[in-house]
């Protein structure tokens, strides 16, 4: 095969400067690999949702309601784009589960004994259906009987209405309703303690006394139907059943939540990618501006020999290229790697009765064209340049470097810098432009790693604003139905209970306009000591005597500011509908929330002491409790703080593990690319200096400081760049991470900095060693035999 | 009567420093034929250099004009320029500026590559004497090897015209010889007009013209009957 001479050049070339070339392809295979990883994810994610969602008749409208006759379901059919409905009853109980202490919390479904529903089908992935008259029988969630080793034939027993049943496990299932599944009002899923069962409608009717009636329903609607107009229908047919007002799938929490996951992969698969690239870009073109530089007699032979602008252009892009090729297949196939790994924790998260990992060429061909084209821009300033020298210009050597005292070098501090000292500080200040580059390069390094120690920060910010100073309560208790004042008394007359607070909320639509969110207004007591509202700073917040406070993010949602008027149309008992002010606005971390004061809201509500749950202060000797709590019939559900907020830290550092890791792993490519080619850079540049220093009788010791006492000085000067840069980033991507049912509050803490720092410091202080080593293997008399 | 190859006319070339104006070259006029020899004479800083890039469009001049054969060099853009030497002109530099990363026969494949119709490089090699050492590299030549491989890149392709900058300048006197028969071999075998810029006098009796050159002008243009080869020239 014959292969033309400058392609020879080109891979001998690179051969020469194989160090420098490979540190610059794991800077772009580090990039690679991210974008991969976390694309293919949101792929396998994506198409896995919407195939399983088309199977199952996922519903597009769903709302729920107190009661409403069956016959009203041919009204909601007949109303223009709805394909399909199906009428439920949903209920929660309390479950005594073999083996736990705590009471663990049941969402029961109520399935057609005779056939499969028509919207929100369920996966059965093991067992059989429910029999029509054995009104026990259940399919379970997959989750929870695999979190409890559970099989068919397992029994629970549940607090039906007041009666305790003994349900019998069946068959085993999966739903597209609960492809996340969060326990109500908690943050992240607990398998354990929250399960799923589907019960025949007849068996299940007939526990809650719903015979003939049903308290849920979801759609399907014709892809050309308005969402809105079918849910304005609903909401005006319900309306007088007890309506909550309808939700639209984009609403619905499990696809919620799955989406906003969906959009976090995707823009993290954008995001860091491109800040890598941004880096190797950077890198590359201040690699090959001196290797250009070197090789400019070879270009002005080029050129004189007949080799047109284009020609040597291509030649030379050719190298950057090359290089970012070989990232992008190091990138490739360690994104795969890893990408595969994190389905792995996705399929811990997220039920599908399969998620598989799945590489789409689309992908591959997308990343690889950005690499290549960022490649591309980043040599072209050095390419540019090359081709622009006139060929005679080229024809003489380079000029010697142009060197002058340095700004720092004043009269009074010279005399302290000593010989090496007085090198070093003058090879810097000679290419500012270009010691400032090296110096954004290593910050990129320190700020990728510092977000990354960010989010552990933001999350021990979060628990300790969640549980210790606004819900400091030990246990949480909602009841079925709202109940008077004596049951706080019952409630503190139970095992262990040090104190009571009364808990009320109500379920409302807020309209502003056009605009309206539906959700629980809480009623709060102003010198209540368990659960206060608290801004995103951890600072405890009064509630105003009178009218709304509510969270900043739902005043932005409806639009309204302090001064306002919201109506606020309540969603049981009475429904009455008021106009109510908004008094204030709080900077909060959850959210939607919205709040009155406890007074007040029953001066709405035209009540009593009412109470819909309570939280408790308990002695935590007493282990009684869990036990009592579970038998109550009254009780649709306790949360003991101890076990959310396990739960909570262990999902957390599933998911922070692999991302921590990964992260330092990446900055310190980052890290070491930049140091190391700066190093390389510095040391041709300088080779023929340095040999003659030795030639001269300087030691080998003497020789690497002034060198590497460059690099160091490069690198400390990033430390504080990179912690401001990290900053930047941390702020951008927090707030990105924006959502209606959280916020991370954006801290800072010292030690991730010094991590970071610290991180940073290891990475340069490893490339500097290898320079050093090629630095002893610095051959005097070849360096100063080539003309230079 | 042989055509005119290069016409020169009231050329100038002033590299402007800052406020420092050098006049390498002024009103230089000059006219070579077909398939001369050419040596270029004169003092260091007398601006043979500079002439010689011109003529190979190298680099421009700052007035005057420059015509080879039709075509006028001095008013011909960039692409042209290149095209120019792509086509016509074969270089050889004084610090021979060989590709490191090439073995001898790569260098010369170099030119052969996008040359319309070229010797093959080995035979280029062979006319410089070189077969044995077509695959090494420069850094595995001496420094008249290296030369003499640059000279068989520029013959490669059968130049019309050649260009030689001080091409003896760093070799002792046999290996100068072995180069310099070279070059009057491509001359007459090839017909190809040669210029050769040289410090050394002896070697201006091997031309046909001889130019000198001093402080940027023509001093004296002597044109010769008798060549001498380069192994009857007296160092
Ligand atoms: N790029 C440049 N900028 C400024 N002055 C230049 C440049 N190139 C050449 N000169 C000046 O132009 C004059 C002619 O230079 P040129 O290289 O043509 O001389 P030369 O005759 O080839 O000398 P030598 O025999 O030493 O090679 C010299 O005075 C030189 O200093
Ligand atoms: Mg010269």
């Amino acid at each position: 095969m014959r292969v033309p001479p400058l392609t020879r050049k080109l891979l001998r070339d690179l051969l020469e400067m194989k160090g420098q070339a490979l540190a610059i392809a794991m800077v772009v295979a580090a990039g690679v690999a991210m974008a991969v990883m976390y694309l293919s994810n949101f792929d396998s994610l994506r198409r896995t949702q919407q195939a399983y969602y088309e199977r199952q008749r996922f519903g597009d409208v769903f709302a729920s309601l107190k009661r409403a006759p069956l016959r009203l379901r041919e009204d909601i059919a007949a109303i223009p784009g709805v394909t399909a409905v199906e009428t439920r009853v949903v209920a929660s109980v309390t479950l005594d589960v073999p083996g736990m202490d705590e009471p663990a919390t049941g969402h029961l479904v109520s399935i057609p004994e005779d056939r499969r529903p028509q919207v929100n089908d369920v996966f059965l992935r093991g067992g059989r259906w429910v029999e029509p008259l054995r009104p026990d029988e259940v399919l379970a969630s997959e989750a929870f009987v695999q979190a409890h080793g559970f099989t068919t034939g397992s029994r629970v027993r549940a607090v039906l209405n007041g009666r305790l049943r003994e349900l019998t496990i069946v068959g085993i299932a999966l739903s597209p309703e609960h492809v996340y599944n969060i326990p109500p009002g908690e943050l992240v899923p607990d398998d354990r303690r929250y399960g799923v069962f589907w019960m025949g409608e007849r068996a299940l009717a007939a526990a809650f006394d719903m015979e003939g009636g049903f308290n849920d329903v979801s759609l399907l609607l014709a892809p050309t139907a308005s969402t809105g107009e079918v849910m304005a229908r609903i909401d005006g047919l319900l309306e007088p059943y007890g309506g909550l007002g309808a939700i639209p799938r984009a609403l619905q929490i499990s696809h919620w939540t799955l989406e906003n996951e969906l959009a976090q992969l995707q823009s993290f698969g954008f995001i860091v990618p491109m800040i890598f690239l941004m880096v190797a870009a950077f890198v590359l073109n201040v690699a090959l501006a001196r290797a250009l530089a070197l090789q400019r007699p070879q270009i002005a032979a080029l050129k004189a020999l007949g080799y047109g602008n284009g020609a040597i252009a291509w030649h030379y892009l050719q190298w950057a290229m090359l290089i970012a090729l070989a990232g992008v297949a190091i990138g490739i196939a360690g994104g795969w790697w890893l990408g595969s790994a994190l389905i792995g924790l996705y399929n811990q998260y997220f039920h599908f009765p399969i998620l598989l990992y799945r590489m789409s060429g689309g992908v591959l061909v997308g990343v690889t064209v950005l690499t290549v084209l960022s490649a591309v821009l980043g040599a072209a300033s050095a390419v540019r340049r090359a081709v622009r020298i006139p060929p005679a210009e080229a024809m003489r050597p380079e000029p010697p470097a142009v060197y002058r005292r340095s700004l720092i070098e004043t009269p009074l501090l010279a005399p302290h810098f000593g010989t090496t000292g007085r090198m070093v500080l003058r090879n810097i200040t000679r290419q500012p432009l270009r010691a400032g580059a090296s110096v954004l390069g290593i910050s990129m390094a320190v700020a990728v790693l510092m977000v990354g120690f960010v989010f552990i920060d933001a999350m021990d910010a979060l628990i300790t604003t969640q549980f210790s100073v606004a819900e400091r309560q030990d246990v949480t208790v909602a009841f079925v139905e709202p109940r008077s004042a004596s049951s706080r008394h019952a409630l503190s007359r139970l095992p262990g209970v040090l104190a009571v607070e009364p808990i009320r909320t109500v379920p409302v639509r807020l309209r502003a306009g056009h605009r309206h969110r539906t959700l629980a207004l809480t009623g709060a007591q102003p010198g209540a000591r368990l659960r206060r509202i608290v801004d995103m700073d951890g600072r405890t917040i009064a509630v105003p005597a009178s009218g709304l406070l509510l969270s900043s993010r739902l005043g932005q949602v409806l639009d309204v500011a302090p001064g306002d008027d919201v109506t606020v149309e309540v969603l049981e008992g009475a429904r009455p509908v008021r106009l109510v002010r908004v008094s204030a606005l709080v900077d909060d971390t959850f959210g939607l929330s919205a709040y009155m004061d406890l007074d007040a809201l029953h001066d709405l509500m035209r009540e009593g002491d009412v109470l819909s749950g309570a939280a408790l202060l308990v002695d935590a000797a007493d282990t009684a409790l869990p036990g009592r709590l579970k038998e109550t019939p009254a009780v649709a559900g306790a949360t003991f703080k101890a076990t959310v907020l396990r739960s909570f830290r262990e999902t957390m550092a599933a998911n922070l593990n692999l991302t921590m890791f990964l992260n330092v792993i990446f900055a310190g490519v980052i890290a070491f690319g930049v140091v190391y080619n700066a190093a390389r850079v510095s040391l041709s540049e300088r080779s023929r200096e340095l040999a003659s220093l030795r030639v001269l009788g300087f030691t080998r010791a003497e020789i690497s400081l002034i060198l590497l006492g460059e690099l160091a000085l490069l690198t400390l000067a990033s430390l504080p760049v990179g912690a401001v840069v990290g900053y930047a980033f941390a702020a951008a991507i927090v707030g990105s991470l924006d959502s209606e049912v959280y916020r991370f509050p954006l801290v800072v803490g010292r030690q991730s900095v010094a991590w970071a720092w610290l991180a940073i410091m290891g990475a340069a202080l490893a490339s500097g060693l290898i320079v050093r080593r090629q630095l002893d293997g610095l051959d005097l008399v070849a360096v100063l035999k080539v003309r230079e | 009567m042989a055509s005119a190859v290069f016409e020169v006319h009231d050329l100038a070339k002033i590299y402007r420093m800052g406020e420092v104006e050098v006049h390498a070259l002024r009103q230089v006029s000059l006219t070579l034929l077909e398939g001369q020899f050419v040596v270029l004479l004169g003092p260091s800083g007398s601006g043979k250099s500079t002439l010689l890039n011109i003529l190979g469009g190298l680099d421009v001049a700052t007035s005057g004009t420059v015509h080879y054969r039709d075509t006028e060099l001095t008013r011909a853009a960039e692409r042209e320029l290149t095209e120019f030497r792509r086509r016509h002109v074969g270089f050889v530099f004084q610090f021979y500026n060989l590709i490191p990363s090439l073995t001898a026969r790569e260098n010369v494949a170099l030119v052969t590559e996008i040359a319309t119709d070229p010797m093959p490089p080995e035979d280029a090699l062979r006319l410089v004497k070189l077969e044995h050492r077509m695959d090494h590299f420069p850094s595995q030549l001496s420094g008249g090897e290296q030369q003499r491989v640059a000279i068989a890149r520029a013959i490669a392709k059968r130049p019309s015209v050649l260009l030689c900058d001080e091409p003896t300048g760093a070799l002792d006197i046999s290996t100068g010889i072995v180069v310099l028969e070279a070059l009057a071999k491509a001359n007459e075998e090839l017909g190809t007009t040669t210029i050769v810029i040289t410090h050394n006098a002896a070697i201006a009796s091997m031309a046909d013209r001889v130019v000198r050159l001093a402080d940027g002008r023509v001093v004296e243009i002597e044109d010769r009957d008798t060549r001498l080869s380069p192994r009857d020239l007296s160092w």
